[in-house]
Parts: structure tokens; C-alpha cells; sequence
């Protein structure tokens, strides 16, 4: 196999540079922005608190919902059409399927908890950025989660695995470059998000899932930092 | 082998592992994974001999038994109102606890309490779906009228009474305002108009840094900065107002 750089000579296990920030947006319960090269998401989760329309109200437990949303001047330049599309009804639902095996919302029944994901800026990986702000922005507002969940991309270039791919990654490969979010609970490696666009060897997927550990786990430092940096700044 | 991984009074976040080992208990905030305890909220660890726990730096108001709090009307009901309790849930008041006063079937409820009043009630009953009644039956428990009512996080509430109410006696003295904090993070002030405006920025301000040392000193500091007037020390207490 040839030599492969990548174009920000990363190397193939390395993600693009992370920032980390909660409660940036004062009025919600919980915030967080993170940043994950030139892709950036803001989280901002409202609750739990009573639930409209009753017939949605589960007398079990509250419920979790999530909505996606990118920007209209986020992306490459063509204007994002706001509203509710088809990706981003499916990325509002799996990023709520990611999330809830942390959540214990059983002591709010008959009660939502509402996180809403904005994307002002998106440079691939889009719904990793959103679960981790969104992950952060639950802790913030003080819900008790078993651990953070963490999310990032790996992918498969010209036959070379590479966590993280860009944008411009994801459009070099003549074929298809294979894309595959990845999200886990850091404590217990397990995986609560995983989906695959392009073609991968099974091989290479669990190859690539091994890879993709150690970046989540850094990512998850990352997060932990961001809540703590909170309560310091104050000072 | 155990050992403590966090320091006592340090802010832990979800998943940060607090001990290794199986001599430590997890309390409140914490639980147990493999021979490990981790933080399952955002919140201050506490260490209370082998028991680790955390106490919450934010979140909602839960609704407990006893807790005194203040509501504001939010619908009238067939025999009582709906209080909006600054909560997941709302509270009732219901008609036999609204007054000593005997309301007569069919009365006009908004005699007692109008839409957008706010009151003083106490937590008598939570049921496990949360349901929640009220009385206004008791010492202390009241209409508010005129004043202003604020929002602050149900968490920093014990702080802004602070020990034995120390913080807001000294709020009291400071300001000549009247202030009755609601556990559930409604708090009503009444004073000068100068007056209400300091103590709303005092209580920012213990929000903000209620988890540093030194509170009460640089609270001190604010009030005498900002009022131009020395508080004394443990002035007689003259509390007409009895806060949990």
C-alpha cells in the first residue's frame, strides 16, 4: 500500500484539535459548545419539566428529546434550508438513542427533558460535535448521568483507516470515502452510537473501532475539563 | 488496596472515578462499577468517612415534605388553585388548606388568591409521580404582597440562608429589606427600592461563588462596600421569618 499523508499531516489516529466549553448559554438549565476543528456545535438543554402534548407523558419516566439543526450559513456555502429534514430527523434520533443509556430520568415521570443542538459552523463529523456538546450540556444542568458519552468519526480513505476525517478527507477518496460515527461511554467502552456510510471490510471495522478508543477517551477528558473549567472561572 | 482519587470539596463530574476499591461506599451522587466508585452527577464531593457523596451544583427543585416554599398561582381550579412551584411539577393548593377562614362551596376563589399572586406555602404531601399539595395553613405562611420575587438555582438555596440563617439575617440587617427565600429557589424581597436592588445583586453574587471559601467575609465586604454602612456582628436576631 502506498504512503499516505493526510492533507493537515494529522496522524491517522489523531483528531483535529478539541475545545471544550459549558454553560454558555445562561438561561438554559445546562449549555456547552464544543469545537472539533471547523466544525462547532452548541448544546443547550431545558429541563426536565412538564411535558406538552399529555399523550407523549410517560407515567414511567421522563423522556429525552433531541433536535439537530444546522444553520443555514453553516456547511460549505449553499444555504442550509432551515427546518426539519430527513437527516436531520435521523441524526435528532440517534443522537437521543446515544445518549439515553447514561440518563436515569425515572425520578421526573410525566416529564421531558429538551436538548437542542445547533451547529453554527460544519466541517464533517456534525452529529459526533452535537453529542458531545449535548453530552456536557446534560451534566450542566445537573442530571445525573452514569458517565459523559463521547462521539467521533473514523473513516476509511484510499484503504487507510484515519479517526476523524474532515471534510476535505471525506471528498478525496475517487470512490467513496467510508465514514463511521462512533459513540461510547468512556467508562465501559460500550457503544451507543455506530453507523456506517461507504463500504468497510468487517475487518476493517473492528480494526477501526479498536483505533477509534483511545481518541474517544481523550475527547471525554475534554468534556470532564470543560464542566470543571466552569466552576474555576468563577473564582 | 483503596484509595481516594478525588479530593474532598472538589468539583466531579459524571464518570470521573472517585476510589478505587471496594472499601469505599457510594452515597448520594455516586455509584459503584466493578471495585471503583464514580460521580454520577456534576456536584462537590463530600467524604463522610468511608461514604463518598456529591452535592449537586445545579439542577431543578424537587418537591420534599416540609420544605417551605413559595408558589405563584397559575390556574384556579375547581376546589383549589395550581401553584407554579419553579419545578418539573406543580403544586395544589387545595381549598381546606388555602385559609382558616371558612370558604363556602361555590365561592369565588380569587377572593383568596388572584392569577399571578405569589404565596407562601408549605410541601404536605409529594405522592411518586410527583404530584404535589400545599397548605397555607401555618406560621409564616402568607400572601406575599408588593416586593419582588426572583429566580435563583434551587441548589445555592442553604447558602443564600446560610448557616442557622446567618447569611440572610445579615442580608436583612445590611439592606432593612424584607426576605423570605423559598426552597425551591423563589425568593421574595421587600425594602427601598435602592435596597432591594443590592440584596438581588448580593444574592448573584452568593450564587456564583458559593462553592469558595471566604463567602460570608466577601459578601461582608459587598454589602458595607455597597450600602456605605458598617454591619455589626451578631446583631440580636429579631428572625420574623423562620426558614427550614
Amino acid at each position: 500500500m502506498e504512503k499516505f499523508e493526510r492533507p493537515t499531516k494529522r496522524k491517522p489516529e489523531e483528531t483535529r484539535p478539541v475545545e471544550a466549553e459549558a454553560g454558555v448559554i445562561k438561561k438554559a438549565d445546562g449549555s456547552a459548545r464544543f469545537k472539533i476543528g471547523d466544525t462547532e456545535a452548541y448544546a443547550a438543554v431545558y429541563g426536565p419539566r412538564d411535558l406538552h402534548p399529555k399523550f407523549l407523558q410517560d407515567p414511567k419516566t421522563g423522556i429525552l428529546r433531541c433536535s439537530y439543526s444546522m444553520l443555514p450559513f453553516s456547511g460549505d456555502g449553499t444555504r442550509v434550508r432551515p427546518g426539519p429534514s430527513r437527516r436531520s430527523k435521523e441524526i435528532s434520533l440517534v443522537t437521543e438513542k446515544a445518549l439515553l443509556p447514561v440518563m436515569n430520568l425515572e425520578d421526573y415521570p410525566n416529564t421531558v427533558v429538551d436538548v437542542f443542538i445547533e451547529l453554527p459552523q460544519t466541517d464533517a463529523g456534525s452529529r459526533c460535535a452535537g453529542i458531545c456538546a449535548a453530552a456536557i450540556a446534560l451534566a450542566d444542568a445537573g442530571l445525573i448521568m452514569k458517565d459523559m458519552v463521547s462521539a467521533v468519526s473514523v473513516g476509511q480513505v484510499r484503504g487507510h483507516l484515519l479517526v476523524d476525517l474532515d471534510g476535505d478527507e471525506e471528498h478525496m477518496d475517487e470512490n467513496e470515502a467510508a465514514d463511521v460515527p462512533v459513540a461510547m461511554i468512556p467508562s465501559t467502552e460500550e457503544i451507543t452510537l455506530l453507523q456506517m456510510d461507504g463500504i468497510v471490510t468487517k475487518e476493517d471495522l473492528s480494526k477501526a473501532l479498536e483505533m477509534v478508543k483511545p481518541a474517544l477517551k481523550e475527547i471525554a477528558e475534554k468534556q470532564r475539563e470543560a464542566l470543571k473549567k466552569k466552576y474555576e472561572r468563577e473564582a | 488496596m483503596s484509595e481516594l482519587l478525588a479530593k474532598e470539596r472538589e468539583v466531579v463530574v459524571p464518570g470521573q472515578v472517585l476510589a478505587n476499591g471496594i472499601d469505599y461506599i457510594p452515597g448520594n451522587g455516586t455509584y459503584r462499577h466493578d471495585d471503583k466508585v464514580l460521580a454520577n452527577r456534576l456536584g462537590i464531593l463530600s467524604v463522610e468517612g468511608k461514604v463518598l457523596k456529591t452535592m449537586p451544583l445545579a439542577g431543578r427543585y424537587m418537591p420534599k415534605k416540609d420544605d417551605v416554599i413559595i408558589g405563584r398561582v397559575d390556574d384556579i381550579l375547581m376546589s383549589g388553585w395550581r401553584l407554579e412551584i419553579n419545578s418539573p411539577y406543580s403544586a395544589v393548593l387545595p381549598l381546606k388548606d388555602a385559609s382558616f377562614d371558612f370558604i363556602a362551596k361555590g365561592a369565588d376563589l380569587t377572593k383568596y388568591f388572584k392569577l399571578d399572586d405569589y404565596v407562601v406555602v408549605k410541601i404536605t404531601q409529594v405522592t411518586s409521580q410527583n404530584l404535589v399539595d400545599v397548605t397555607a395553613k401555618g406560621q409564616g405562611l402568607r400572601k406575599l404582597r408588593g416586593g419582588r420575587v426572583i429566580k435563583v438555582n434551587p441548589q445555592k438555596v442553604p447558602r443564600i440562608i446560610g448557616k442557622k440563617g446567618s447569611m440572610v439575617s445579615m442580608l436583612k440587617r445590611a439592606t432593612d429589606c424584607k426576605v423570605i427565600v423559598g426552597q425551591n429557589g423563589f425568593v421574595w424581597i421587600e425594602g427601598s427600592p435602592e435596597m432591594e436592588v443590592i440584596i438581588v445583586r448580593a444574592i448573584r453574587k452568593i450564587e456564583t461563588e458559593s462553592h469558595y471559601s471566604g463567602l460570608t467575609e466577601s459578601l461582608k465586604g459587598f454589602l458595607e462596600k455597597e450600602t456605605g454602612k458598617k454591619i455589626e456582628d451578631d446583631a440580636p436576631e429579631n428572625n420574623d421569618q423562620k426558614v427550614n
